[in-house]
């Protein structure tokens, strides 16, 4: 169970609902995702609009999670926030100030300002971050309900770039770490449930699949696979295989003694 | 008249109009809407007492597809 706020989620995995063609195919995905949460950007009415966004996420029975996408600056964002409080009665937000167009990379400073303002006005704030652990863990002693590094830029699907650093945030934060940004596939996701995060926010690996309720299924899998494996244990790595049958018992095939199939020992390699 | 930027683009609304009728100009509900007057916060229980002024920068926002 994923654990923000006091309220507890059966799913990892919340659904950031940008780039699918049509709200059907969202909803389909949605479905098929088991996410219970879905982000929603707010921007200006457009009367020409068909269909309501609200309206089919609920149906298909997950709640909404603002954001603030598109936010160059603290007092927008902040501004945002308190607009979608407005429009949509809760006062959870995922937190996003972006610092360029060109890699849509946080602006830490911007960041931290607006979590340190939106918290004091009431806010559940879920902020998108860096991979730095140092911002993750200001944001944490900020009052933010959860932090959320980005793994690799929005949209690129380069997967995580920075292991290291992930598990240092990890390893340092008590809120939950929610892996936000640059899953490309599947195994993505089930390396950084993995690694330790607590879940993932993911939609341009769905959205823009072929197929998206398929890939939506795909992620629902990886990312119980990968929390499920992390708790089973994994095997340490080894340098050199490991024989999984018995050298007990083997049949004499060959005349004469047995011989060790060994390689010419050069300077054998240290196993990492 | 009155002259204001709803939504980025000038719109003439009727000489004492609120923050309610320009909504309604926009041929929005109101459910699921936020307004920003001059980029501060309109609560909905205000914007049929908030007059929108000469040159004003009304923005109507609502939920959309977004994020990742």
């Amino acid at each position: 169970m994923l654990e923000i706020a006091g309220r507890g989620f059966e799913s990892r995995l919340i659904l950031g609902t940008g780039g699918f063609r049509n709200l059907g195919v969202m909803a389909e995905a949605a479905r098929e995702s088991g996410a219970e949460l879905a982000t929603v950007a707010m921007r200006r009415v457009d009367p020409s609009a068909r269909g309501s966004i609200v309206e089919v996420l609920e149906e298909a029975g997950l709640e909404i999670l603002p954001n603030t996408a598109g936010c160059f600056t603290a007092r927008e964002a902040v501004t945002t926030a308190k607009l979608a409080r407005e429009a949509l009665s809760t006062d959870w937000v995922k937190l996003e100030v972006i610092g360029d167009d060109r890699t849509l990379l946080p602006d830490p400073a911007e960041l931290l300002e607006a979590a340190e303002t939106l918290v004091a006005d009431g806010f559940t704030v879920l902020p998108y971050t860096s991979d730095d652990p140092i911002l993750a863990r200001r944001l944490e002693d900020a009052g933010c309900a959860a932090v959320m590094p980005l793994g690799s830029p929005i949209g690129s699907g380069m997967g995580i770039n920075n292991l290291y650093n992930l598990r240092l945030i990890i390893e340092a934060a008590a809120v939950p770490v929610i892996l936000d940004a640059g899953i490309g596939t599947a195994s993505d996701a089930a390396l950084a449930m993995e690694a330790g995060c607590d879940g993932i926010l993911l939609a341009s690996a769905i959205s823009r699949a072929a197929d998206p309720p398929a890939m939506a299924r795909a992620m629902r899998k990886a990312v119980e696979a990968g929390l499920e494996a992390r708790s089973a244990g994994r095997i340490p790595r080894r340098h050199y295989a490991r024989a999984s049958s018995p050298e007990e018992g083997l049949a004499e095939l060959e005349e004469g003694e047995r011989e060790d199939h060994l390689p010419d020992a050069g300077a054998a390699p240290t196993p990492r | 008249m009155t002259t204001v930027t709803l939504n980025g683009e000038p719109r003439e609304l009727s000489t004492g109009a609120t923050v309610e009728s320009a909504v309604r100009e926009l041929g929005a509900d109101g459910r699921g809407v936020a307004v920003a007057l001059d980029g501060e916060v309109v609560p909905r229980a205000e914007w049929a007492t908030t007059e929108v002024r000469e040159g004003q920068r009304v923005e109507v926002l609502r939920a959309v597809q977004g994020g990742r």
